[in-house]
């Protein structure tokens, strides 16, 4: 039986023009193999699979991973999953190059392996999904303060630290852009070091050098939430709008308290749903992941690959109000 | 003697203080409003609590690395507690707060006391013990103002006569250590201690035991500082105050509080942690460029210490004058 399963998955890639309907009859397993069972974020990206298994119809998806975050189990899993003989495997991954023999071993029997979240190493996965890219988060930050300000306005950007390699890259993206964004005028960048009370300081320090101020960009998740508890504290709710990167359940408080607009973060459903949009992709409509390659993935649209085998899925997915209360107890 | 009752050192770190302020002012006015001032103390109140332990500690000849990882644990398990009772009343959970920080701060003193091991390496131990701990409790998760009550992270906020209930508690505290070390047998048997251990225990006193009391009382004020420090910033997770312990040491050292021990003073370990938070509210708003903050901060620690290290010399022995002079 196997055998035969192997024989027309290899069909399968070989001639896209039949293989869709020819597999048809039979259930595809897609495997999500994440770095550690019961983490919030995971059991949302299962969400988002079975949402794309739905969709597609005759998908199977197998969520599976070790107990704790550790390479050795997620390579116990695989070993499974290989003798189980799955159609795809899409992992998240602990660790770049420890998994890499046995993702190897599942492509060598022909199960499609794609990375996503978290990556391999090329050798070991046939495209790497990432959440997003620097300059797209670049875009996000400042789109989210210009948002609610449509009549332009002072922002500052709260950072971690001077030398962080993460937010230097998406302050610079975000300066690239700056031109569509005409009124809006970046007053100061400070940095908080990643430490609640240095950034608490440092975002009181802003208001107060800056009157004016309308809105705190803090692309770090200790920062926004020390940014929003200075600017409660400050009575600043409703002048200073603190926005950036954040988690939702961390975030929640500010939202709440109105210290907080809006914030963005990727959204682990939308995850799942494309690591598994693209793994049915390569595993039974043929489509071959090399640099250039536009994957379609259902309703998140395409995903283009760069050099690397690796692409972003989407903008930060943004959370405010409407949409934190299903989100806080995710992730 | 008039000239006593106004100690040098402490003349000349208010001195530099208030000059500070001049040159902060004339870059940004608003920062010595009275209001902004009073932000400024509330600010800096943590750090005068935990440098008024730490005096005790260093006084004894020994210091404690480990308090910012104690104000760490006792937040994250006061946290974790209100998360789970939220309907704890607040003055429990402080003194919760305050004895388990008390315990900790009991640890390192058994150490030092019992098995004489050096206080610097105990600490240091103890400090990593205590983050990871903190990563088993919490399993690395975060725990969020909106998961708080409102008494958790409202209480230290609380304005009674204009200032925060955090000002007042700092205030309460040096209020407790002032009288505590110049008028209990135990804060005189921390500087006879420090000042000549030999002769302490030809007096009668217990050096080991006094050592570990300090260690004690430093751990209980991390303790309460820790709840005060969870609540302020309404989110408690490993790394919160990270590095503290030396701003706690340089506090102090900057007031004039000799690292050999025996020296220093009540009203030095305030002003010197007093001086460091100016410095650090100063520095966001003065619009200096990130990258000269930490040096300006390193500098202002240097020239303070290079001024009590001229001034200091033979004022040690002040203290055993004073004591000739009343007995």
């Amino acid at each position: 039986m196997s055998v035969f399963k192997k024989l027309i998955a290899s069909a399968a890639v070989a001639s896209a023009m039949f293989a869709g309907p020819a597999m048809a009859q039979d259930n595809v397993r897609i495997a999500l193999v994440v770095k550690a069972l019961g983490i919030g974020f995971f059991e949302a990206a299962a969400e988002g699979a079975e949402e794309a298994a739905a969709e597609l119809g005759n998908v199977e998806i197998i969520y599976t991973g070790p107990t704790d975050t550790t390479a050795e189990g997620q390579i116990e899993v695989i070993n499974s999953l290989i003798a189980q003989n799955v159609d795809a495997i899409a992992v998240s991954s602990n660790d770049t190059d420890a998994l890499v023999p046995a993702l190897q071993r599942a492509m060598q029997r022909g199960i499609t392996v794609i990375s996503w979240d978290s990556g391999v190493a090329p050798e070991g996965r046939q495209l790497h999904l990432n959440p997003s890219s620097n300059s797209l988060i670049g875009n996000m930050i400042i789109k989210l303060a210009a948002d609610h300000l449509p009549d332009g306005g002072q922002v500052a950007l709260l950072s971690a630290t001077t030398t962080s390699t993460n937010q230097n890259i998406w302050m610079e993206e975000m300066n690239k852009v700056m031109g569509n964004y005409p009124g809006i005028e970046v007053v100061a960048t400070v940095y908080g070091d990643d430490l609640a009370d240095k950034s608490y300081r440092e975002a009181t320090g802003l208001m107060q050098s800056y009157p004016d101020l309308d809105a705190i960009i803090a692309p770090t998740s200790v920062g926004i939430v020390a940014a929003a508890q200075a600017v409660v504290d400050a009575g600043k709710v409703g002048q200073v709008n603190v926005t950036g990167l954040g988690l939702p359940s961390e975030m929640a408080g500010a939202i709440e308290s109105g210290a907080s607009q809006s914030f963005a973060i990727w959204n682990p459903i939308d995850l799942g749903y494309s690591a598994t949009m693209l793994a049915y992709e390569l595993s039974q409509n043929g489509v071959e992941a090399a640099p250039g390659a536009e994957i379609p993935m259902g309703r998140m649209g395409v995903l283009t690959l760069d050099d690397n085998n690796e692409g972003a899925m989407a903008d930060p997915f943004v959370y405010d109000a409407s949409n934190i209360e299903q989100f806080k107890s995710i992730f | 003697m008039p000239f006593k009752l106004i100690p040098m050192r402490e003349t000349i770190l208010a001195g530099a203080i208030v000059v500070l302020l001049a040159l902060i002012a004339s870059r940004f006015p608003g920062f010595v409003a009275p209001s902004n001032l009073a932000n400024v103390f509330n600010d800096t109140a943590p750090l005068i609590i935990l440098a008024l332990g730490q005096m005790v500690v260093i006084l004894t000849r020994c210091i404690d690395l480990s308090v910012a990882a104690n104000l760490a644990l006792s937040g994250m398990a006061v946290a974790m507690l209100n998360v789970a009772m939220p309907g704890l009343p607040i003055p429990i959970i402080i003194a919760i707060a305050v004895m388990l920080g008390a315990a900790m701060g009991a640890i390192n003193g058994i150490l030092v006391w019992k098995l004489s091991i050096p206080p610097i390496v105990v600490t240091l131990g103890t400090m990593t013990i205590f983050r990871g701990i903190i990563f088993l409790i919490s399993d690395g998760k975060w725990v969020n103002s909106h998961e708080m009550s409102a008494a958790f992270t409202g209480f230290s906020r609380t304005e009674i006569l204009g200032l925060p209930v955090l000002s007042w508690i700092a205030i309460a505290t040096i209020a407790v250590f002032g009288v505590m070390m110049s008028r209990t047998p135990l804060g005189r048997s921390v500087f006879a201690v420090g000042g000549n251990p030999h002769a302490a225990v030809y007096t009668g006193i217990n050096v080991g035991k006094t050592q570990f009391l300090a260690f004690v009382i430093s751990g209980a004020l991390a303790g309460l500082t820790g709840y005060l420090w969870v609540a302020r910033y309404a989110v408690a997770y490993v790394d919160i105050a990270g590095g503290f312990e030396l701003e706690v040491v340089a506090a102090c050292v900057i007031g004039g509080i000799s690292i050999a021990g025996g020296v220093g003073s009540v009203g030095g370990a305030v002003l010197g942690a007093i001086f460091l938070g100016v410095v650090k509210n100063a520095l966001p708003v003065v619009n200096i460029s990130p990258f000269w903050q930490l040096a300006i901060s390193g500098s202002a620690i240097l020239i303070a210490v290079a001024f009590n290290a001229k001034g200091g010399g033979k004022k040690g022995r002040i203290i055993l004058k004073t004591a000739e002079v009343s007995s």
